[in-house]
């Protein structure tokens, strides 16, 4: 009997992103907040210029995906790297007001909760 | 004779008054800190008092600030307040001469002419009048340009004035209507009495021509006292609150009291202290980007009315030309930094990532910053300069190092800059180097302020390069350039230096001196302190700044900030250097060169830093 696990194979946890469970609030708030993160193109400017990224493995680009896929899951550990410097700014070609999507989702995250407590007692006030 | 019941409006109101006012006094007081509070016991006795009672009367009654900003304001603010002040003052002197006695209700001299009909024979009634008279018509010249103000703005050179909420509404219009029905009801009675003088007595004359003044001039008096009621009942639910939150604030600043982190009630006295007069309006830049509701007075308004938000709290450059004009000396940005530390309390980080980094033994530590990072250009003259010189240094940021914790401190996130700086200062103190050299004022102002660095000279470039200049270390060559010199808002405003950046490009090119420089010095329009602005509304901002420089035709700008640098050389033409490219420039064209040092000028060619 073969052990497939020694093999090479192992059976790997779903990657299923389940949209009717998506949960959006924290990214339609950041996006009501500041709409320049509509124009994100992924291109990783930021995340190579990243004065934390420099110190350990932080992902500015990987935030934004994270945050499109509802994942966030994980999302609070990885934002608080983030050191505010503004380098990111001042090399992102599409004018994103990085900063401001960090902070909005630091503090989206204290109103929402993330997937792992979900907080659903909250009704979500847009303009509040 | 009528009975005296119109009195009464204004007794409740002054009573009213004085109740809210003291209470208040004494809960700010309780609410400082246990120090400020020994602070202000140990000085109350001594001269700090007399100076606060001296400053109180040139800034709350003469308005000397204002004055220097600008005249027409200054004399509008003046002719009220210390106009009042001298009616006040000439009305308990005239009642005290003509009772001759200091026991006289305290109404008597505000209703002095309504209780006193006959034209004294006392010889000196007739200067009291005259004076009276004259006061009058100074506060009603100022009670006039209020009208104007209102009405047109740009009279005074003021583009904007403020909005106003109910409360306030109503003490203006009350204000306002004082001292035109106190003309009225003096005018009356001496149209039915004689007892007026070159004002009062021909508007008399002229009124009982065609009034029935018998029946108008009782209901005019009560006018007067009812508006003298209304205005002392709305004050502390208004602006004007200010007038006693001023007096008190003063005190308390000569006393040493100064801001917290946190906010307490020294921070509610300035936030009250605020007369919204709105010269911070029209200094703030965000103008130029039509960002119109977020500019100090409004967040001060919000943070009394408890409804601000992080929209108006957070756009803000902090460039602190509104602190530079404020003419109550309040301190907007530390206090708008205290409300942002109060904001984000519940989301800071902790940074447990951050190790201890390598440390180098050296004389000088050089931290670049990350903006400076971004600009090549000044860590390449700033190594050629340290290798020219010959001093062994260590650049602590080089490879790794995180930021120096003021973005964060700027966002407000008190708790996450600690812990940044700690780490730093862990660092710094470890590497057993004298001074500090930064090239980024932004680093410069947290290095300076937050950092505790015992034996260390924190140095931003500007002031170190200066040093090596003037000990002859690096020699200067002139150029014939014309120059203007941008301050960067963290240095100059920030920290207070201007002469030294100026002394050091003296000696290297000609300074065209501008109106706009030193403490009204524009922003770029770059600052790291805005979180809300959009790319788009900086790039209005650095273009208006932009535009004034062009006006003087420089052959280039030459500024200390790395930020400053960035963001010009992306909006223009012209080019855009930093004081440290200037001096290494200089050191590459220089025939005079120091001898002893041709080895390390040998190195810096084969190393191409120069």
């Amino acid at each position: 009997m073969i052990n497939m696990d020694k093999f090479g194979f192992f059976i790997q946890e779903t990657r299923t992103i389940d949209f009717d469970q998506f949960d959006g609030r924290l990214l339609k708030y950041v996006l009501d907040h500041e709409p320049s993160f509509h124009a994100c193109l992924s291109c990783g400017g930021c995340t190579a210029t990243c004065s934390a990224g420099n110190l350990i493995e932080f992902n500015v680009r990987k935030m934004n995906l994270l945050i499109r896929r509802g994942e966030t899951e994980g999302l609070e550990n990885e934002i608080n790297k983030c050191m505010l410097c503004g380098k990111c700014i001042l090399v992102c070609p599409r004018g994103i007001n990085i900063r401001n999507v960090i902070m909005l989702i630091k503090k989206g995250i204290l109103i929402f909760g993330t997937e792992k407590k979900l907080r659903p007692d909250l009704t979500y006030n847009y303009y509040a | 004779m009528h009975n005296e019941y119109f009195i009464l409006p204004f007794k409740i109101g002054v009573a009213y008054l004085a109740i809210i006012v003291a209470l208040r006094f004494i809960k700010w007081t309780m609410g400082l800190s246990k120090i400020d509070k020994i602070r202000i016991w140990k000085s109350i006795l001594t001269n700090k008092s007399l100076i606060s009672i001296r400053e109180a009367f040139f800034e709350g009654l003469l308005h000397r600030k204002i004055f220097r900003i600008n005249p027409v304001l200054g004399y509008m603010h003046m002719s009220l307040a210390f106009g009042w002040f001298l009616l006040i003052v000439v009305g308990h002197i005239e009642t005290i001469v003509h009772t001759r006695s200091i026991l006289f209700p305290f109404h008597m001299p505000i209703f002095f002419r309504y209780f006193v009909t006959d034209k004294s024979d006392v010889y000196i009634s007739g200067v009291f009048s005259f004076t009276m008279d004259l006061l009058l018509l100074f506060v009603l010249s100022g009670v006039g340009l209020a009208y104007l103000k209102r009405l047109r703005s740009r009279f005074f050179g003021m583009r904007k004035t403020t909005n106003l909420k109910s409360g306030d509404k109503i003490a203006l219009i009350s204000l306002w209507l004082i001292f035109p029905l106190r003309f009225l009801a003096e005018s009356f009675s001496a149209g039915i009495c004689n007892n007026g003088n070159f004002l009062t007595q021909p508007a008399g004359n002229f009124f009982s021509s065609f009034l029935p003044l018998d029946n108008l001039t009782y209901p005019v008096w009560w006018a007067y006292s009812l508006s003298l009621g209304f205005f002392f009942i709305a004050l502390p639910n208004s602006r004007y609150m200010h007038i006693p939150a001023e007096i008190f604030f003063i005190f308390l600043r000569n006393f040493g009291i100064r801001l917290k982190k946190r906010c307490n009630t020294y921070s509610l006295v300035q936030v009250y202290s605020c007369s919204r007069c709105g010269i911070c309006l029209d200094t703030c830049q965000l103008n130029h980007a039509d960002i119109k509701t977020t500019q100090s007075v409004y967040v001060l308004k919000s943070i009394r009315n408890k409804n601000l938000t992080d929209e108006t709290l957070f756009n803000c450059l902090l460039c602190g030309r509104c602190q530079q004009v404020c003419p109550v000396g309040i301190e907007l940005n530390d206090l708008r930094i205290t409300q942002r530390i109060e904001s984000t309390l519940q989301y800071n980080s902790s940074y447990d990532y951050l190790k201890k980094g390598e440390i180098q033994k050296a004389d000088v530590i050089y931290f670049a910053g990350c903006m400076t990072h971004l600009t090549p250009a000044i860590i390449k003259s700033m190594k050629g300069i340290f290798t020219y010189a010959g001093i062994n240094y260590w650049f602590m940021d080089e490879d790794k190092a995180p930021c120096c914790g003021r973005p964060l401190m700027q966002a407000g996130q008190f708790d996450a800059a600690q812990k940044l700086i700690l780490n730093n200062q862990q660092l710094i103190t470890l590497s057993g180097a004298k001074q500090l050299v930064v090239s980024c004022p932004i680093c410069y102002k947290v290095f300076k302020e937050d950092y505790v660095l015992h034996d260390v000279e924190v140095k931003h470039h500007s002031e170190y390069l200066l040093e090596l200049v003037e000990k002859n270390i690096i020699k200067s060559v002139k150029i014939p350039e014309s120059i203007i010199y941008h301050d960067p808002c963290e240095l100059g405003r920030g920290s207070g230096i201007y002469e030294q950046p100026r002394e050091l490009l003296r000696k290297y090119v000609d300074i065209i001196s501008i109106k706009d420089e030193k403490e009204n010095s524009y922003c770029c329009g770059g600052s790291l302190a805005n979180i809300k602005i959009q790319m788009q509304e900086r790039d209005k901002i650095r273009n208006k700044a932009l535009n004034e420089y062009m006006k003087y035709r420089p052959d280039f700008l030459v500024t200390s900030c790395p930020l400053c640098k960035k963001t010009f050389s992306k909006g223009s033409n012209i080019l855009v250097y930093d004081i440290a490219e200037i001096v290494a420039k200089s050191i590459k064209t220089g025939k005079e060169r120091v001898k002893t040092l041709k080895h390390a000028q040998e190195a810096l060619y084969q190393t191409e830093l120069i």
